[in-house]
């Protein structure tokens, strides 16, 4: 099928605005201002079925539909450009390869909600795709689409960049907030949401870059065009980060509900070396583990949910029968730790209670009650923090037991892996 | 603890970003970036001429910039080198490449190399998985990486390119 975001994604020039106008760009902005009320843009992503892509997989347009709209404060609009999922890496595809379908999508999700300011948050590594963006930003403002009365509809809007610290909860939308006012990024409890209380306690609505990339191409096709694409309930194509041990790891656009075997075996060559498939993380490091045997899995929130895990940010990170399973828990478990901002006590201590217990399993000195025990952890830690890190942080560890318990028990009677990696650096 | 002068037309770009927004402390990021560029890394001695230029105190700063990880402290060597250790990179040799960095400059993860030059950090993902093994030196992404590239890499930025 034809490419919606990734059409000129291999146009060398694209992420200039007039090889972006050339290509079709800035076409929707004046139609969204000149034929649609605000009201409209809603219902109509609304009626595209287009759900956030960062994810959550949250309605956008019901997302939309709860700002105020007799609030007398300022409301923002922000782009979640933190792209931290360990996996994911489509966001800095879209920002440092297209930035104008981005800010056409931000410029009439802004008019859609009411915002006049927005902000993109972009993760501080990301320094070339910041300087893009700016750039990009200032192409806008010369020719008319930001500022003042944008092509004469009397709506402002101004945008920017804003670079942050390197921290993966400032991807949750209320630390997100916090670290743009300037705080630490802890998150905030909700409610309330901040379609009402945001940032600076006004009403704020928060999309992922992929979400409003999809925004200007509902408007130039209409809804129904889009609804039609992918499933009944994932509308749409997805963007794929394919990575680990494939021959073409990359960023694949397909429709939803496409199989992961046709991703991992069509698109991405099969798995390296020859080797057999033996596990799949499919949305990111926070969704369940899949077994090689549900290859066959649509890849969409429903099938995924059903499958027992969840398409999260799309990330799929393939591994091969070499990989010792208890080894990526580890990995992982130091990666939450990490992480964590240590706000709520579960999540902090947990943690790393759980990265202390996967490190003497991995090395060695594991004991046979530390399987329950992890367990007994985790089911201490989900649904008892503020943000959903906590219940991400358990899900590497739980999926892992219940899916390979029998190479932790190896690992514990035997005091090393059941499989080994080999080397893979040359 | 170094005495770094910020320079004045460093010292100009943040006091500018003072009444950019809402609220005085969504300059904090803002200007540790333009630091970062200028200096790269900081020290209290630094956090209190941020804070001074966008008349906030030295501990609202010092608390603000402690939470994020970007922006190496006092110590850190010329080039900052950050593997990326995370899954996808591991499932494709990022320990090996730390041990084989570890091997070429002498030092472990975490130390600076003693002429100043070359610090090795591990770090979590990158959002380069696609390209993996990855590293970060200072602003730059070095992906796809072999022992030959490494190789490379090291020798041109010892030369100075």
């Amino acid at each position: 099928m034809e490419k919606i975001l990734f059409k000129y994604i291999d146009v060398p020039d694209q992420y200039e605005i007039d090889t972006y106008i050339k290509n079709g760009g800035y076409r929707a902005l004046p139609k969204a201002l000149k034929e649609y009320s605000p009201n409209d843009l809603i219902e109509m992503v609304k009626k595209s079925g287009l759900r956030g892509r960062g994810g959550a997989g949250f309605p956008a347009g019901l997302k939309w539909g709860f700002v105020p709209k007799d609030s007398p404060n300022p409301k923002f609009l922000l782009c979640n450009a933190d792209e931290g999922e360990p996996g994911t890496f489509k966001d800095r595809w879209l920002i440092e390869k297209d930035p104008h379908q981005l800010i056409e999508g931000i410029i009439i999700s802004s008019y859609a909600i009411g915002a006049h300011r927005a902000f993109i948050y972009i993760r501080g590594e990301f320094a070339f795709g910041a300087e893009r963006l700016k750039n990009a930003i200032s192409e806008a403002y010369q020719k008319g689409y930001l500022g003042r009365n944008i092509l004469g509809s009397g709506f402002d809007l101004d945008l920017e960049v804003y670079r942050g610290g390197g921290a993966y909860i400032c991807g949750e939308e209320t630390s997100l907030m916090e670290s743009i006012e300037g705080n630490r990024g802890n998150p905030r409890l909700k409610p309330p949401f901040p379609a009402s209380v945001g940032l600076y306690k006004n009403p704020t609505v928060i999309n992922n870059v992929e979400t409003l990339s999809n925004v200007p191409h509902i408007v130039l096709n209409g809804a129904l065009w889009y609804a039609k694409i992918g499933m009944p309930k994932s509308t749409g194509t997805k963007i794929f980060s394919l990575s680990g041990h494939v021959n073409r790891p990359g960023n694949y656009e397909l429709p939803m509900g496409t199989p992961l075997r046709e991703l991992i075996y069509d698109h991405g060559g099969g798995i390296k070396d020859e080797r057999e498939l033996k596990a799949v993380i499919p949305g990111g490091v926070s969704t369940p583990v899949l077994t090689s045997q549900l290859v066959n899995v649509k890849m969409d929130f429903e099938s995924l949910f059903e499958a027992g895990s969840l398409l999260g940010s799309g990330a799929v990170i393939v591994m091969d029968e070499t990989t010792c399973m208890v080894k990526v828990a580890y990995r992982l478990s130091r990666f939450y730790e990490h992480e964590s901002c240590g706000k709520c006590v579960p999540c902090r201590e947990g943690t790393r209670w759980i990265r202390m217990i996967m490190a003497r399993i991995e090395n060695g000195k594991g004991r046979e009650e530390d399987i329950d025990l992890l367990l007994d952890i985790c089911t201490n830690i989900a649904g008892k923090t503020v943000c959903p890190m906590g219940d991400a942080a358990v899900v590497p560890i739980m999926s892992t037991i219940q899916k390979f318990r029998e190479e932790y028990e190896y690992h514990i009677k035997n005091k090393k892996c059941m499989v080994d990696l080999g080397t893979r650096f040359v | 603890m170094v005495q770094v002068m910020l320079s004045e037309a460093t010292q100009k770009k943040i006091a500018k970003l003072k009444d950019r927004y809402p609220e005085k402390k969504t300059a904090i990021l803002p200007a540790m970036h333009v630091v970062f560029k200028e200096v790269g890394y900081y020290n209290q001695n630094i956090l209190k001429q941020i804070a001074d230029l966008l008349e906030l105190s030295q501990m609202e700063v010092s608390e603000t910039v402690s939470f994020y990880t970007y922006f190496p402290r006092e110590g850190v060597g010329k080039y900052h080198i950050q593997v990326c250790t995370n899954l996808s990179c591991s499932l494709l040799g990022a320990e090996e490449l730390v041990k084989y960095l570890e091997y070429k400059l002498k030092i472990k993860a975490g130390q600076t190399t003693t002429d100043g030059l070359f610090t090795i950090s591990t770090v979590e993902c990158l959002g380069s998985c696609g390209t993996a093994p990855v590293m970060q030196i200072n602003q730059t992404y070095y992906e796809n990486l072999t022992k030959a590239k490494v190789d490379q890499i090291l020798e041109d930025l010892k030369k100075g390119k």
